[in-house]
């Protein structure tokens, strides 16, 4: 038996979320006890891929497929499925981003095992097995429970943390035959991100609401991030204005984000930008008006012009970094 | 061509939630059903490709999973511009119930795009899309922002880790919507209402298959402290405050 993590790559280098997928799937793997596999699909050099080691995988599969250079789910799922079944799997887990919500749900149906996203904690009880996770868009928790043999989850993001548990571990290679009719898509073009923090990656968020009043005020606000290291967003209304860009929209049916701490600047809180950040470990509001929901959520606020107030937040976190 | 836009029935996000039987269910008592937001958007661009196709895309059907109670929101999807909509009577308890349920219902209609939301707003778990993908054996691209139809195929652009990717590919195939694949949904008209109630609405028995995980319970989160307000015109304090005990900058 075992537990298999899906360690994703990014042009060959893993990041936090991978590391935290193995963290947890080790810790897990400890509960049941039973082995912690990394799965890797793609071109990563050795010393990479025994990085996961020190998270706590005491074996690492990597599987190099030129064909898989781009994310083909169906592809990918009969790689994982394949795997797990070599490796006789209890549990697959992925991150809860972009290729983990592709990747999960598809390979639970070829394992024939129950699914769980947006898992947050090892499981509460292991016979059988069951998680905790947010649901109604974090207005309240469910304790999800197994009722097939096997299991595949997706990680909330920063729910569980990167934790180091060094193992001894060694890479395998392995080869899995892929039919072509598993290829579908054909890239005509990628754009990378460089040079700015992801929004989902960051652990500060600065972000902006209507209270900002036009797309000429944002200066102040991205100083106070660039100078915080953190990355900004924006409420719906802001980016439905066109004051900022659309991958910037947290909330529901934006981005669902769980940093260290949430700057929510001029906004509101009505509760679909709530539930794109009730994750938060630290949320912080300013707001003119004293009455606004995003009080509600908050843990620290101050009752002002945003305009006003950026300046000497600006000024303050200056201060800090300097000092 | 025909689109299938999978519909889920969630409540109202404004829902004050509440669980009944021992918090072992959802107290729906009171609860406004809805269209999921993301199948929302899912069916406005289905509808808007129809529109631009020059009549290559001849019908955008909607699917749901469900007893008679969830037939007021396809009614609605009908309302806002579906041409037919089809319910699964099933009572299914989790998303891999779902969706085997809605791959038998859909498997001999030979779809050439099947749109699904990447999420709904009260599970969360982003399951169906995919796990019908896999039921079905048909290709799935997730993360979906824009779908173009070609003189051949379709031209899809999805956000992958850390930056976006366009995509050429021919149909069949499913894509797993968000947010940019549109930016307003659709509401119905009033003349859509009227036309809705003729429209076709076809219930399909399915066999059962079980579902593959069930809640045990539910609770609510422990109410928050109450927020630490900052003078406004002190507002350093509150970086003082987030370093020294927060401890989060």
């Amino acid at each position: 038996m075992s537990v298999l993590i899906y360690a994703e790559n990014v042009d060959g280098k893993f990041k936090k979320y991978a590391f935290e997928a193995v963290s947890y799937g080790a810790s897990l793997a400890g509960k049941l006890g039973t082995d912690a596999i990394a799965l890797s699909i793609g071109e990563v050099a050795e010393e990479e891929l025994l990085s996961l080691g020190k998270y706590g995988a005491g074996k690492i599969i990597s599987i190099a497929d030129s064909r898989l250079d781009i994310l083909e789910n169906a592809a990918y799922t009969k790689v994982i499925a394949e795997v797990a079944g070599k490796v006789d799997v209890k549990v697959v887990v992925f991150a809860s981003n972009n290729t983990g919500k592709a990747l999960a749900p598809r390979v639970s149906v070829a394992l024939h095992a129950g699914f769980v996203g947006n898992a947050m904690s090892l499981p509460l009880e292991v016979e059988p097995l069951m998680f905790k996770k947010m649901v109604f868009n974090g207005k309240a928790i469910g304790y999800i429970k197994l009722k097939s043999e096997k299991a595949v989850l997706t990680l909330a993001r920063n729910s569980f943390g990167i934790h180091e548990s060094p193992k001894d571990a060694a890479v395998e290679t392995m080869e899995i035959a892929l039919d072509d009719s598993l290829f579908a898509v054909k890239l005509k073009d990628r754009h990378k991100i460089t040079g700015k923090i992801l929004l989902t990656d960051a652990e500060v968020v600065v972000s902006g609401g209507r209270g900002m009043k036009s797309a000429d005020n944002w200066g102040p606000l991205e100083e106070f991030a660039e100078v915080l290291g953190a990355a900004t967003a924006c409420s719906r209304p802001v980016s439905d204005e066109g004051w900022r860009p659309h991958e910037e929209h947290t909330g529901q049916t934006g981005k669902i984000i769980a940093p260290n701490v949430y700057f929510a600047l001029g906004i509101s809180g009505a509760v679909q930008h709530v539930a794109g950040v009730s994750g938060s470990k630290i949320i912080v509001a300013v707001n003119t008006d004293k009455e606004a929901p995003i009080f509600e959520v908050a843990d620290y606020g101050i009752v002002g012009d945003v305009m006003k107030v950026l300046p000497q937040l600006i000024e303050a976190a200056k201060e800090l970094k300097e000092g | 061509m025909k689109i299938l836009v999978l519909i889920s029935n969630v409540p109202d996000t404004t829902t004050k939630v509440k669980f009944g039987d021992g918090n072992k269910e959802l107290d729906v008592s009171g609860v406004q059903w809805i269209i999921n937001p993301w199948d929302e958007l899912a069916l406005t661009r289905a509808l808007e490709l129809k529109e631009s196709s020059g009549g290559k895309i001849e019908k955008v059907s909607v699917i749901t999973a469900g007893s008679k109670v969830v037939e007021p929101t396809l009614r609605k999807a009908l309302a806002i511009g579906a041409d037919d909509a089809i319910r699964v009577d099933v009572e299914a308890r989790d998303a891999y119930e779902v969706s085997a349920a809605l791959a038998e219902a859909v498997k001999d209609e030979n779809f050439d795009l099947i749109l699904a939301g990447i999420e709904s707003s009260d599970y969360n778990n982003s399951a169906v899309g995919g796990m019908l993908s896999e039921f079905l054996s048909m290709p799935s691209i997730s993360s979906v922002t824009s779908v173009e139809q070609e003189d051949e195929g379709f031209s899809v652009k999805r956000e992958i880790e850390g930056g976006t990717e366009v995509l050429a590919i021919n149909q069949p195939f499913v894509a797993i919507v968000q947010k940019g694949i549109a930016i307003n949904p659709r509401i119905p008209s009033m003349r859509g209402i009227m036309m809705a109630r003729k429209k076709p609405l076809v219930v399909k028995e399915v066999s059962a298959v079980g579902a593959l995980t069930e809640f045990d319970h539910f609770e609510l989160p422990a109410p928050k402290g109450k927020v630490t307000l900052v003078d406004a015109d002190n507002a350093k304090e509150l970086i003082r405050l987030l370093h020294e005990d927060a401890k989060v900058i």
